[in-house]
């Protein structure tokens, strides 16, 4: 019985033999690059790609490329943020000819897309969120971004008003730069409506947790606080868990309301399509890419999601007059005079930080009425 | 919305509340894996096949409008997967551990590729049973909304652990997992025995599954289970293959699974990576103290490759 089952010596001579054939063969021929549309962007994300969230905004950027003349997209999702991402880079150019690649989630920056533009000098790397400094990172890579943290503000001007117990919460994935600007904005955004407003933040220490995510929301609901939002790759368990335990909710990432039609206040949304258009266009154009892009509201890097049927008049008011100030560009969220909520003086007064400040994209606070902590 | 203030007894009613909400899961997949391992063999398998069933039931709650077909279509197919363990571990010389990590990504994959239309759409769930209408504060009604799975898994438990020491079918399975040689004395057929055993166990975990994705967190995606699977196998052993022992170890790790994201909300925010892992701490805090170098687990059953 067990005979069935055992390979002859000859068998597998002859197996290894047509496999390193066709190996061969395959290596003098390489039929994928030769049939390689003008240019191949490679899209790489941490998640799966229609996650409601994180992932699917760049997805969804990804797809409005397709119908670019010459341009193929390659896509590899739930790609985790270790040396597996070198290797899925590796891949897409060497099998797949890509030339230009979007590693799209923040741990794939340093050291794994870094290491990449050292070994490939041909290729072109664009990296989601990443801090590249000219002085220490190499010309072939770059990091794009949006100022979605005047997305979140909004949120908070909404919920301000929205809020009957004047506690806000936010669910939140690690404490990095990114995602305290969103913490502070929103609690900042709030407090322009009322100054005694506070916001409780659960970490919950990783991008996707969905049963975490749902004892954070419930646990914020059972403290009284009845709007909630987040920062986690796929808003949906937080969504869906708030809106079931009646409190309110503000989106993020995409548009959640179809989950929660009346909870829905409204919510901070990328617009990728406008970011990787505009990189593909310069690129096959053969002009130069951009090495440090960011934008917010008014470049059309960032969008709203439409108000929801539970938001109030006058917080309607505020909210389109805190657009169109923001459609101006270069709003300032953080301005002094302005504590930590450790006391540390963070904005001295007259002091102000516009949207496009380098230095948001290094904070490491939580102002003064937000209760959690960095670490 | 009331916003009654409970303060700090946030923090306990959130373990009850975490321990009632988290646990189902662990529950049905250990009670499964006690049935399989009881019976001589180990499915490590069970993650995928969590995930594969949170998939189906979705799925086919979404198509027919009904969790409870959505329940049963998962626990059928859990049972096909757990059978499918069982048949290809009949044969000589297959490692039951390798052959249960190859089904665990089988699952896994097979559930993202059929799963991927039912991410966007949202199904009905499992129904509740509020036993919390004796109370006016809406947050003890919350914690107090029982889902009948977790009733079913308390019950089930209970029912197992009387059945191992009581019936027939219990006594079969415990002499084939403790020596086959005795039970093919008897005239029994070891391997079909661990077949049905890895078929039942299949089946649990699919219901597992159902109740993630129909119940809590209440939605498909492709991280629904975050190594639970993997988790409720690990406390089989820890509960010494006893299935009350199992219920109390899922008790347990739904309430501290719950302990970080309730101290963070009433202000303890230091820490927080600590406290999360307080269910592994406690694991292993308890295995030591319980472990002994002078003899091999009590109760463990004697085919068991990983005691053998």
């Amino acid at each position: 019985m067990t005979d069935r089952f055992m390979l002859t010596r000859r068998d597998l001579l002859k197996t290894t033999a047509t496999g390193v054939a066709a190996l061969g063969l395959s290596n003098a021929l390489p039929m994928s690059r030769a049939f390689a549309a003008a240019a191949t962007v490679g899209f790489i994300y941490v998640g799966p790609k229609d996650d409601y969230g994180y992932n699917q905004a760049h997805a969804e950027g990804a797809a409005a490329l397709k119908g670019i003349e010459g341009i193929s997209v390659v896509e590899e999702e739930n790609v985790p943020e270790t040396v597996d991402v070198q290797k899925t880079m590796e891949s897409m150019i060497n099998l797949d000819g890509a030339a230009l690649i979007f590693p799209t989630s923040f741990g794939y920056f340093d050291p794994h897309m870094l290491a990449m533009c050292a070994k490939f000098p041909d290729v072109q790397f664009r990296h989601c969120g990443g801090m590249w400094d000219k002085a220490k990172h190499p010309m072939n890579a770059g990091s794009y971004f949006g100022y979605i943290g005047m997305g979140q503000y909004l949120n908070g001007v909404v919920a301000g008003h929205t809020t009957k117990s004047k506690k806000l919460g936010f669910v939140a994935a690690k404490p990095i730069p990114q995602v305290l600007l969103n913490i502070n904005s929103f609690l900042i955004g709030a407090r322009s409506v009322d100054p005694t407003i506070t916001c409780q933040v659960i970490f919950t220490g990783e991008w996707s947790l969905a049963v975490k995510e749902a004892e954070a929301t419930n646990a914020l609901v059972d403290q009284g606080i009845d709007v909630v939002t987040c920062h986690v790759d796929s808003p949906k368990v937080v969504v869906e868990t708030a809106a079931g335990r009646g409190a309110f909710v503000c989106g993020y990432h995409a548009n959640q309301s179809p989950l929660a039609p009346e909870k829905y206040l409204t919510g901070a949304e990328w617009n990728w399509a406008k970011v990787y258009k505009m990189f593909v266009d310069d690129f096959v154009a053969g002009k130069p890419l951009p090495n440090f892009t960011r934008g917010g509201l008014a470049d059309g890097f960032v969008k709203m999601s439409p108000l929801g049927p539970a938001v109030g008049e006058p917080a309607r008011k505020q909210f389109d007059a805190t657009l169109a100030e923001m459609m101006k560009g270069g709003f300032a969220v953080i301005k002094g005079p302005l504590k930590s909520n450790k006391g540390a003086v963070v904005a001295t007064e007259g002091q102000a930080f516009p949207e496009t400040a380098i230095e948001l994209e290094s904070m490491d606070y939580l102002v003064d009425g937000v209760v959690g902590s960095t670490a | 919305m009331d916003p009654t203030d409970i303060g700090l007894w946030g923090v306990p009613l959130a373990i009850l509340g975490g321990a009632i909400r988290v646990s189902t899961p662990f529950i049905f997949v250990s009670l499964g894996e006690a049935i399989t391992e009881r019976s001589g063999r180990i499915n490590l398998g069970l993650e995928g096949t969590l995930v594969f069933g949170a998939m189906t039931a979705y799925a086919i709650a979404v198509i027919s409008g009904s969790p409870w077909l959505g329940l049963f279509a998962a626990a059928a197919a859990g049972s096909f997967f757990g059978l499918f363990h069982g048949w290809i571990c009949k044969f000589p010389k297959v490692n039951d551990i390798a052959i249960g990590i190859a089904l665990m990504l089988f699952g896994s994959g097979l559930a993202f590729f059929f799963g991927k239309p039912f991410i966007q759409p949202k199904a009905p769930s499992l129904p509740a049973i509020p036993f919390g209408g004796w109370s006016d504060i809406p947050q003890v009604q919350a914690a107090l909304d029982v889902n009948v799975l977790f009733l079913i898994g308390a019950v089930l438990s209970a029912v197992l652990w009387w059945a191992f020491r009581n019936t027939r079918a219990g006594l079969i399975v415990r002499v084939v997992g403790d020596s086959s040689d005795a039970a093919r004395a008897m005239g029994l057929n070891p391997d079909t025995v661990c077949l049905l055993a890895t078929g039942v166990g299949g089946a649990f975990a699919g219901i597992g599954g159902a109740y993630l994705s129909l119940y809590y967190p209440g939605s498909w995606t492709e991280r629904i289970s975050s190594g639970q699977g993997l988790m409720a196998v690990a406390l089989v052993i820890f509960a010494r293959w006893n299935p009350l022992g199992c219920f109390a170890a899922a008790l347990l790790f739904g309430g501290a699974g719950a302990l970080g994201p309730a101290l963070q909300s009433v202000g303890v925010t230091q820490g927080y990576y600590l406290f999360y892992a307080a269910p592994y701490i406690l694991t292993l805090v308890i295995m030591i103290a319980t472990s002994s170098p002078g003899r091999s687990l009590a109760g463990a059953p004697g085919e068991l490759s990983i005691t053998k």
